[in-house]
This record gives structure tokens, sequence and C-alpha cells, in this order.
């Protein structure tokens, strides 16, 4: 009993997506499958940060909040203990001042954290391979709210001085 | 109601359940032959598969943009729409897609299935077969038993794949949550046990909503009333068994 054409057209079909299906949601999905990377247009530039938070591959990179490009990729610099983040900035966006700043910065109150860029003042930009040098880690909540309690028992109450703490975070390297 | 009757009902309620599993079991022993007969199990994988792609689809489409705008209108009042690709995705993978596919199976493939046989039956078709020494439960109850058992994975990881698109479409495109944020959301709290999650139950409800649509075919009386009455058997009994499964299930695999 041999089947006719549109019988085994349909069936192939069906499989086909059915298992196309499964692939993607077995591979695609979770973050330990494997990635078919698209082609990634626009340049890379890397960036220093002590703290990244819960900062992810494929987080938005935005200056002035609109949306400039992603995160292509966290390692950690096992020398200097720092988190080595790379932005894939899109193509159009070619004229960012090298010496701009990068802060990562939450989306909401409970939201993903994403990567904001103030622009600097000088008149050369950043190209492929660029790295910024100025950049502000997550703010971490916790911590904050640890600093804000050992500020308050130490001053014994004094409200007045809990301002300067961020500030601290602020780092330059030249 | 008298006492009798009561009585009667619960004995017919116990000697139905033993009646589909036992036709379980002259089932699976069938299985085996069934596979050494390949074009019958296409032809069936292709009833209850193929032709139900479109129903799915459409289906999965519009579940997705339904949870997409529910979620980003539930999220939107917490400052938190990022996490609607994890919301969208945890949502279908682990309960929308396999029971809705699960109750859409059994209204589109499982009441043919029982008509279909419930027809052979009452048009003598399977008693013929018997006198040819054929034995209907191999030609023709296991190659569709097995026919749906197969088809119902695939096309729940189908309803999931085009439901995360619908989702997205009305997410992204229509809200403005961005992308990048979405799929990274997403593909942080999906994890691989999820996605079995999905699976595992889709074949459970394979294997029910077919062995009860076989089932409900192969002992329906053979009237035009009692093909009538077993096609609408199939789709309550069904439907109730997916939704208690479905239960059991998670409360399993939490």
């Amino acid at each position: 009993m041999r089947p006719n054409r549109t019988l085994e057209i349909g069936t192939g079909l069906f499989v086909l997506l059915g298992f196309a299906a499964l692939l993607f949601l077995t591979t695609q999905l979770p973050a330990s499958g494997v990635k078919f990377g698209r082609a990634m247009l626009g340049y890379h530039v890397t960036a220093e940060f002590d703290d990244i938070g819960d900062l992810k591959v494929g987080s938005p990179v935005a200056m002035a909040g609109v949306r400039i490009g992603e995160v292509a990729g966290i390692r950690f610099d096992s020398k200097e203990y720092k988190a080595v983040v790379t932005l894939r900035i899109d193509p159009q966006y070619n004229q960012i001042p090298e010496d701009s700043f990068a802060s990562i910065q939450t989306t909401g109150l409970l939201g993903g954290k994403y990567i904001g860029l103030s622009p600097g003042g000088l008149d050369s930009y950043l190209k492929d391979g660029g790295r910024i040098e100025q950049t502000q880690s997550a703010i971490v909540l916790e911590s904050l709210v640890n600093k804000f309690f050992a500020n308050y028992a130490s001053k014994g109450g004094d409200s007045q001085s809990q301002g300067g703490d961020n500030r601290n975070k602020v780092e330059s390297k030249k | 109601m008298s006492n009798g009757d009561r009585d009667g009902l619960i004995v017919e309620g116990i000697r139905r359940l033993g009646s589909v599993v036992i036709f379980l079991a002259r089932l699976l022993a069938q299985c085996a032959p069934a596979l050494g007969r390949p074009w019958l199990l296409v032809h069936q994988v292709y009833n209850a598969g193929a032709r139900s792609l479109i129903i799915i689809m459409l289906s999965g489409l519009f579940v997705g943009m339904v949870l997409g705008l529910q979620g980003y209108d539930l999220l939107h009042r917490f400052g938190s729409v990022e996490a609607l690709g994890s919301a969208a995705a945890l949502g279908l993978l682990k309960e929308l897609a396999p029971v809705m596919t699960a109750l859409l199976f059994a209204g589109r493939a499982g009441t043919a299935l029982t008509s279909e046989i419930g027809l052979m039956r009452a048009t003598d078709q399977l008693t013929a077969m018997e006198i040819m020494a054929v034995d209907p439960m191999r030609y023709v109850a296991a190659p569709r038993f097995l026919g749906g058992v197969i088809a119902m994975p695939l096309l729940t990881a189908i309803f999931s794949v085009v439901g995360l698109y619908g989702a997205q479409l009305i997410g992204v495109q229509l809200m403005g949550v961005d992308r990048g944020v979405f799929w990274s959301q997403m593909q942080d709290s999906v994890e691989l046990r999820n996605v079995t999650e999905g699976v595992v139950k889709s074949l459970v409800f394979g294997t029910a909503c077919s062995l009860i649509a076989v089932h409900e075919g192969y002992n329906a009386a053979p009237t035009a009333e009692g093909v009538a009455l077993a096609t609408t058997r199939t789709v309550v009994a069904s439907s109730v068994l997916t939704l208690l499964l479905d239960y059991v299930l998670t409360a399993t695999f939490l």
C-alpha cells in the first residue's frame, strides 16, 4: 500500500516542521543551549566594570535612552578581577566620542540591566576594538542598603551625610 | 434513583475503566507489528498530524498574541515589561501549548478517529477483517493509536514556537518591548527541563487522547446513534482527562 504524493509531502512537511520546532525549543530557548549566531553588524568596543550585577549577553546598550547596540559578550579578567564587557554598537552610530562614559543602569524597578552611554567631549570617535575607559558599576540594591545602615549607625542617625557614597564608585583609569 | 441503578452505574464505570486498560494492553502488544508496516503508520501520522497543522498554527499564533497582550498589560502595572519574554515562554512551554494542543487534537483528530473506526464497526468491516483472519487491532487500531502518540509532541512543539512568535509580535512590534531584552530574559529563565516537561506532558496527553478515541470507536454501538454517542464521549472524556492529567503532571514536575 504505497500512499500518494500529497500524503508523502504532507507528512514530510509536518514531521520536518515538528522536529524543527523541537530543535528550536531545545537549543535556542535555554541559555545553556547552542546558539546559532546571526550575522553581527556594527563594531565592537570593550569596557571594564567592577561589578556588572545581572547584566546579560543581549542586554541593550542605550545612549540618551535610545537603543544603539547590545552586549555581545561578558568575560572575567582574572588578572585585574574585573568583568570585561564587549559591546556591539550598530554601524550607523559611529560618532561616539572616545572619552564617553559607560554606566550600568536598571530599567524599571525589577527590570533587567542595560548599559547607558553618556557622550564625552573629544573629537576622536570610538572604533572597532576600542575601549571605554570611564565606567560605573551596577548599583547593587543590597550593598546600597547596607551602606546606608552602616552610615546611619556610625553617624548616630545624622541623616545629612548620606548623599556622597555613590560617587566613590565612579572610577577613572587615567 | 434506586439503589440498584446506582450500583449498576458504579459497576458500569468500573467495567469501562477495565475495558480501556485491557484495550491499552492489547494495543501495546500490537504496536511492534504495526511499526513493521510503516506505510500504515505514516498514513495515520498524516491524518492526525499534518492535517491538524493549520488549526494548531492558527490557534498557537492567537494564543501567543493574547498572552503578549495580557502579559504586557499586567507587567506594565509593575513596571517590569522586560519579564514578558520569560512569562510568555514559560506559560506556553509548560501549560498552554500541551493542554491547548491536546484539546484541539481531541476535537480535530480524536473525533475523526472515533467516527472512522465506529463506522467500520457499524458497517461490519471490523468483523469482516476478523473473518479473514486479519486482526483489526493490528491493522486498524494500533497504527491510529501510534500515529496520534507520534503527532502530539510535534504539534505541541509547533504550537509553542508559533505562540512565542505571536507573543513577540505583540510585545516587541506593537508594544515596544526591547527585542534583545525579550529574548535574553526568555533564555535566562527557560531551562532545558521546562522544554522536557512540555514534551513529556504532550506525550502523556497524546497517549490518553489517542487511546480514548480509538477505544470509543472500536467499542461503539454499531448504529448511527452509537457512532454519534461515541464521538461525543471521545471529546468529553479526552478533554476532562487532559485537564486532570495536567494537574497531576504539573504537581509532579514542580
